[in-house]
């Protein structure tokens, strides 16, 4: 089923033009803001922009939208040229067939959902009718033809969204682009529209990217994942790579890791030395790192133990001493946040918590396997 | 308490609001109610049926609707260009197309003839060429009214334009959609309201217009002698019939401000 | 009263007639009047009383004479609503007798007649030279509306002369008709001789003769509700005065 083309989308777009997807070197400054960022994009595949606010996610979309024009770079699709400021090549949004799904929907509000589905075809100029048929056609598609007849002000906020995927999708797009698509959604609805959003981007044939400061949004719905921060891309990489092996903190604390850079000063032993101070031991090193190379090491908190006084038999091959700085309560467990060389977030069930009476000022030791800390080159 | 909690806390008026806002109505109302009770009424039918009178309601009623439109078609564009342009010279440009709002009517009719007049800066050139001279013709009314008129509407749609959501617009590109097609598929419609209410205040205005129209076009019977110009002439003879075509003119453009308002307006739309 | 008047005027007119200087005629009103008084007055008075209210001020010291100009059928419903007034002076008898009939003035005066002439512009486009002209098809004539004083007496100078003119328009006013000759949107019209006189260069005018001409007639009296009636009647004696008419006669007015 979900194999099947579908045709509300591939049916005013040549199909063997968009394999080549998008290649997009994007350079604009606004203000004394300036976004840098080269993007790949093959047919196909969706790509989420991850990264915190005023990274430039939205700029990178609406530059590709052709709501702001490049001042250096080039942006092409297929092979067209949709900006190039060195040849004097602008083709704007009303040229460009991009589907672009704002956090916001913009549905009209005049218009019914059927209307309001059918506006992209009639911009183009087919005929009322036919342009009717065709909305009517991809909101069946998308099981949506029961809201047919309704105005955007009586959707549910889940439906708002679906109908704006389908009005994105029906105007035959080269590209889908979709600006934080679930942020609007209480959790619930979110949880469901997620996996309905993969299944239609899986199954469109262009390139598509999802702009989102949602990590789980990001590993879900992505091919792949960019990390965007302060207008640089600071990491590319599948879900499960970024998702492992973060490089800025940012992402890091996103995939509720705790990361660390230091430089491997022992590389038969695993001995990494911390850029905040103390050391840490990895089982494994890859292969070929020199000594004093720049690494990464990640540790999840879950792989930390807190001890008082002293330490179990066998114990783990890094131990160090810390202070107890905060206490969070999280869903199923409490994380600790410990003072210490270096600092770390620790993940304890809430039994522990009572047991060692862990509040903050309080004297700890840690303790985590060598096994468990992941030591990669630093970019 | 209950019982208080059912009334909502913001329709509660407080008095330095109350109290000149009841000064306000009555500062309205007195006049109106003034003109009520001078009027004759056992004359009013027979100054009704004066087909003078008939003629110049009827002449003022087409005039107004011939400017609206004409307002409407020009007015709406202007709007537009004043709301979204970021050229310099903007906002020189809003201030000259407001000037009619502050202008005496009078001097915007002499202002008109000397523009389009047989001797006008522009005038002069139709009438060399056509034949062809606007005052004094059923044309000159509507262009007097428009002038004076269209201020109401492009300010208000400009209004309208400034606070619509772009974003919509935004939307309607990425779908393909031109920026002449995005203005008539989604600006308009957004605006619609606000259209409409320019369009009554223009209207009402075009219809109460003296000064500019007796100066432009001056007062025939039939082809410049609007309602207004008519009460005006008959004051000087009979006070009495003209405070009762006072109110004819009244009673017609509240009836077509309240069906407008029952048609179009009942949704919190702004005036 | 009114013979008092007429004796001051009369008065007034010996001294001037003796060549006195301004200051020393009629004694007694010099150094008994001071305050101040409103005039209401015709539009077409403008020119003429605001000489006249000035001339008035410098022989009677610490007097003022504030002067309102408007159109007589406006200012006759104003005094007639209570408007504070002293002395009003109007272009036609019918808005004086209205005053008079709600009791707000008596006994008034004519003091100055106007007569009609034929307005055109300066360069005269249409060619006009006699009232004849006027009957032409395509010849644009503005006149005054048909219930304002001027229109009436247009109408009256077409009855004489038994001519029939279509005009292109009936102005609200005289003023109104005067400004559509001056811009050259139309022809001619019919105004009174002042009106062409004050329009200075960019009108004029051409002679009615005398035999089909009509004229209107310029009431002045002082007003019952007057808080100064000494000062009002002797603005209203400075008016009929010889002094008075040579300042109308400048504007154009012809003797009653």
């Amino acid at each position: 089923m979900a194999q099947q083309r579908d045709p509300a989308v591939s049916a005013p777009v040549s199909t063997s033009s968009l394999i080549e997807g998008l290649d997009a070197d994007v350079q604009v400054s606004r203000g004394a803001f300036a976004l840098s960022a080269h993007v790949r994009v093959p047919g196909g595949e969706v790509l989420a922009v991850l990264g915190p606010n005023g990274a430039g996610k939205t700029t990178l979309l609406r530059t590709l939208a052709g709501l702001i024009p490049l001042r250096q770079g080039r942006i092409s699709i297929a092979g067209t040229v949709w900006d190039d400021p060195a040849t004097d090549v602008f083709k704007d949004a009303t040229e460009r067939r991009i589907g672009l799904v704002f956090q916001d929907y913009r549905l009209f509000p005049h218009l019914s959902v059927l209307d309001n589905v059918a506006f992209a075809p009639r911009a183009r100029g087919v005929k009322r009718a036919a342009a009717r048929a065709h909305a009517l056609e991809t909101l069946q598609t998308l099981g949506l033809d029961a809201l047919a007849a309704r105005r955007p002000a009586q959707l549910s906020g889940g439906q708002a969204q679906r109908v704006a995927l389908a009005r994105a999708l029906a105007s035959g797009p080269a590209m889908m682009l979709l600006d934080e698509p679930l942020a609007a959604l209480d959790a619930r609805t979110r949880l469901e529209i997620r996996s309905e959003l993969r299944r239609r981007l899986t199954s469109f044939s262009g390139p598509s990217i999802v702009v989102t400061h949602d990590p789980l949004e990001a590993l879900v719905l992505a091919d792949r994942i960019l990390v965007l921060e302060e207008g640089r891309i600071v990491q590319t990489g599948t879900p499960a790579e970024v998702a492992r092996r973060p490089v800025t903190e940012y992402v890091a604390r996103l995939m509720g890791l705790n990361l660390y850079a230091g430089r491997l000063i022992d590389p038969a032993h695993g001995r990494i030395r911390l850029d905040s101070g103390g050391e840490l031991i990895a089982a494994s090193i890859p292969e070929g790192l020199p000594a004093d190379a720049k690494v990464l090491a990640v540790l999840a908190p879950t792989a930390i133990s807190l001890h008082l006084g002293e330490l179990p038999e066998g114990s783990p091959r890094n131990v160090w001493a810390g202070t107890v700085s905060g206490v969070e309560l999280l869903t199923d467990r409490v994380r600790v946040a410990v003072k210490g060389a270096p600092d770390a977030l620790v993940d304890v069930t809430a039994a522990a918590v009572a047991e060692l009476r862990l509040t903050p000022g309080l004297e700890v030791q840690l303790s985590a396997k060598a096994g468990e800390v992941t030591a990669y080159p630093a970019p | 308490m209950s019982a208080r909690r059912d009334t909502e806390p913001d329709t509660r008026v407080p008095w330095p609001l109350a109290v000149p806002a009841v000064l306000a109505v009555l500062f309205l109302l007195l006049p109106l109610s003034g003109l009520l009770l001078r009027t004759p009424w056992t004359e009013l039918p027979q100054l009704l049926a004066e087909p003078a009178a008939l003629q110049a309601l009827r002449l003022s009623l087409i005039t107004a609707t011939a400017a609206t439109a004409l307002s409407l078609f020009l007015g709406v564009p202007l709007a537009w260009v004043l709301a979204r342009s970021r050229r310099p010279g903007i906002s020189l440009l809003r201030a000259f197309v407001t000037l009619p709002l502050v202008l005496p009517p009078v001097v915007g009719g002499v202002a008109l003839l000397m523009a389009f007049g047989r001797r006008g800066i522009f005038g002069q050139y139709i009438y060399e060429y056509t034949g062809f001279s606007l005052p004094f013709t059923v044309w000159a009314v509507i262009i007097a009214e428009t002038f004076v008129a269209m201020p109401f509407l492009v300010v208000t749609v400009e209004g309208a334009l400034r606070s619509a959501d772009r974003g919509l617009e935004e939307a309607a590109a990425t779908l393909g959609s031109g920026p002449f097609a995005t203005f008539r598929r989604v600006t308009l419609p957004l605006i619609w309201p606000s259209l409409i209410a320019g369009s009554v205040l223009t209207w009402a205005r075009a219809l109460g217009e003296f000064g500019a129209t007796a100066t432009f076009a001056g007062s025939f019977p039939g082809t410049t002698q609007t309602m207004p110009i008519y009460i005006y002439e008959t004051m000087q003879s009979e006070p009495d019939a003209a405070i009762a075509l006072s109110l004819v003119l009244l009673v017609v453009s509240v009836t077509v401000l309240a069906l407008l308002r029952d048609r179009w307006l009942n949704s919190g739309t702004r005036l | 009263m009114r013979k008092i008047a007429l004796i001051a005027a009369s008065a007034l007119a010996l001294a001037a007639c003796g060549g006195g200087s301004a200051d020393d005629p009629e004694a007694g009103s010099g150094d008994s009047l001071s305050g101040e008084i409103t005039v209401f007055a015709a539009a077409s008075l403008t020119e003429s009383f605001g000489n006249l209210g000035k001339a008035f001020e410098a022989e009677n010291p610490g007097t003022t004479v504030t002067l309102s100009f408007g159109p007589s059928s406006g200012l006759a419903e104003q005094i007639n609503s209570g408007a504070p007034a002293d002395v009003f002076a109007s272009a036609s008898t019918k808005n004086m007798d209205q005053v008079v009939e709600s009791g707000s003035a008596a006994d008034p005066v004519t003091f100055a007649n106007n007569t009609m002439e034929i307005a055109v512009p300066a360069d005269n486009p249409a060619k006009i030279t006699s009232l004849e002209d006027l009957a032409k098809k395509d010849v644009k004539v503005v006149l005054c509306a048909e219930d304002v004083p001027c229109g009436v007496s247009a109408r009256e100078v077409f009855k004489n002369a038994g001519i029939d003119v279509t005009p292109v328009s009936n102005e609200v006013d005289v003023k109104s008709t005067l400004s559509k000759i001056t811009l050259g949107e139309a022809d001619a019209g019919l105004v009174y001789v002042t009106d062409v006189k004050s329009a200075g260069e960019e009108v004029s005018g051409v002679e009615i003769p005398a035999d089909v001409n009509a004229s209107t007639a310029y009431p002045i009296a002082t007003l019952e509700e007057s808080k100064n009636a000494d000062l009002a009647k002797a603005f209203v004696d400075y008016v009929l005065s010889d002094a008075g008419a040579a300042e109308l006669e400048t504007a154009g007015f012809a003797k009653p």
